[in-house]
């Protein structure tokens, strides 16, 4: 076992993984974390802690992944190169992996553009495909970037995003590649509305061998309403929704849109466990993690394997 | 060449304050190409800065030059004959011009009167753009040809991030995703197994990162 943790033990044992994401709060308020995942407990197999995503200002994520640990809930670290450079992010997973944190989304970030804090200097210092290849170091050699001997290695079960929707359609599969050279166990893709799309990239994964060095989770967030499904086509870089799924929120209404949301994720879950390569879900319930055992049990994905 | 461009004019009258009598430089080089800080912006801007100065009922005496360079220390000479009589330089040079100013009249005020902006070219009459970042360590031959360092937001070497939509960068749309135009650039090379290998960690000593830099050639070098 590359880090022991229960998402690596579930994806090894060939069962059908499901995580989920808990924003930390713009605050100190423990008991937000706390609430967001009690709801998660026994649902998911691990939860993806996010890393002021969008660029704004929130707890730390691993403040907020010990917080969850605490509650028996296993911690996904999401960390971006956007704000730390190699020295940081180094320091950061031998904290993280002492605190017995075992999987690690590597990731780029969102430029600072979108947050608060326009003004802010990003860093950059790595892109996450060399963060992937400096964190597989760190585990498998126990060596840090310059070369020097760590003294206790990180176990790490090493994640990445991936987004089959981003342009160019032509190389995504490409990056896919590069990131499993780079060492990468497991990849959470960005929200799936488009399926057709999803499929063609499977289909290209398949080709060159790729679902068989990673362990692919698709990504789906419940949609709300029609606002939300307008926002995020237009509004949000790299998201495909096609105007057939705005238009089912729009038939739907304005009061049964979060019973539509739902029906739409459901459907859109069963048929991506179809999807051969596909090993998991990543629900990103964003701001609704209530909702998140309701879709677990509809999907026949509840009770979670024992893996222990 | 070095791109610039005026500040506001507002903010020049801030900087000089009460100084009556100033020289304005401008630059031959860079600056000039790109319209900035060249003889004929300095001509404007004098004018500009004494209706100002007169309509505040504070007029001030200007003398306009144009040097051949701001960065060489021989075409500083030229102001150094009547430097004393002046409360200050105001340089519309590029930061090295006005810094080199600074290092060689240790007496006089000086005040930059251009934003440098960035290493780029003219795209068209009137725009210019990025394409450099003096990263001291150069991989253009690695991606056709198109810096990411600097085409890309978020100086990534290894491909677009999520963010690439329709060639654009997640940043806006009037930005070319640098990633993309690699990407293009590479396929009509018939070159694109080149994006297959990852580019490991890039050392950044030779950049900014690694303090203030110097070249020596000692061939050169007297």
């Amino acid at each position: 076992m590359k880090s022991g943790s229960r998402l690596e033990k579930v994806l090894e044992a060939g069962k059908f993984a499901v995580t989920a994401e808990c924003g930390p709060p713009q605050g100190t308020d423990a008991e937000i974390v706390r609430k967001k995942a009690s709801h998660l407990k026994g649902y998911v197999d691990a939860c993806n802690v996010t890393d002021n995503q969008t660029s704004i200002v929130r707890m730390s994520s691993m403040a907020a992944c010990l917080i969850i640990k605490e509650l028996g809930i296993e911690p996904l670290l999401q960390m971006v190169v956007r704000d730390r450079n190699r020295i940081a992010l180094q320091s950061d997973i031998l904290g993280a992996a002492a605190h017995g944190i075992g999987n690690l989304l590597c990731l780029s970030g969102d430029h600072q553009i979108f947050g608060q804090d326009p003004g802010a200097k990003n860093v950059y210092d790595l892109d996450s495909m060399q963060f992937i290849a400096l964190v597989k170091r760190m585990r498998d050699e126990g060596k840090l970037s310059s070369g020097a001997d760590l003294a206790g290695a990180p176990r790490m079960l090493i994640g990445a995003a991936i987004n089959p929707f981003a342009d160019p359609f032509e190389f995504r599969v490409t990056r896919l590649a590069k990131k499993i050279s780079a060492g990468v166990d497991f990849v959470q893709t960005q929200c799936i509305y488009n399926l057709e799309k999803f499929e063609q990239y499977m289909h290209q994964a398949r080709d060159r061998g790729l679902t068989e060095k990673v362990h692919v989770l698709a990504g789906v967030t419940p949609l709300k309403s029609t606002g939300m499904a307008k926002y995020m086509k237009t509004k949000v870089a790299g998201m495909d929704i096609p105007d057939g799924v705005v238009q089912r929120m729009k038939d739907a209404g304005k009061e049964k849109g979060k019973e539509e949301g739902l029906d739409l994720l459901c459907e859109t879950i069963e048929r991506l466990k179809k999807i051969d390569g596909v090993r998991g879900v990543h629900i990103m319930a964003i701001e609704w993690e209530e909702i998140v055992p309701e879709i677990v049990k509809r999907v026949g994905l509840y009770p979670r394997p024992d893996v222990s | 060449m070095i791109i610039g461009e005026q500040k506001p004019i507002e903010q020049i009258l801030e900087m000089i304050g009460d100084a009556r009598r100033i020289v304005l430089a401008g630059c031959r080089g860079c600056v000039t190409v790109c319209s900035a800080g060249g003889e004929k912006e300095v001509g404007i801007l004098a004018s500009v800065l004494r209706l100002a100065r007169e309509k505040a009922q504070n007029p001030i005496e200007i003398r306009e030059v144009a040097l051949e360079r701001q960065c060489d220390p021989e075409y500083l000479e030229p102001l150094r004959p009547y430097l004393d009589e002046y409360d200050g330089v105001l340089s519309i040079a590029c930061g090295a011009g006005v810094q080199f100013v600074a290092e060689h009249y240790k007496k006089n005020m000086v005040w930059p009167g251009l934003n440098t902006n960035f290493i780029g070219v003219t795209e068209k009459q009137g725009v210019w753009t990025e394409r450099c970042q003096s990263c001291g360590d150069c991989v253009l031959h690695l991606t056709g040809g198109i810096c990411p360092v600097t085409r890309c937001s978020k100086s990534l070497f290894n491909g677009p991030c999520g963010g690439s939509s329709d060639g654009k960068c997640e940043i806006s749309k009037d930005v070319p995703c640098g990633w993309q135009l690699i990407y293009d650039r590479l396929e009509a090379l018939g070159r694109l197994e080149m994006l297959e290998a990852v580019i490991p960690a890039k050392d950044w000593s030779t950049s900014r990162d690694g303090g203030p830099r110097k070249i020596i050639r000692e061939d050169l070098a007297v």
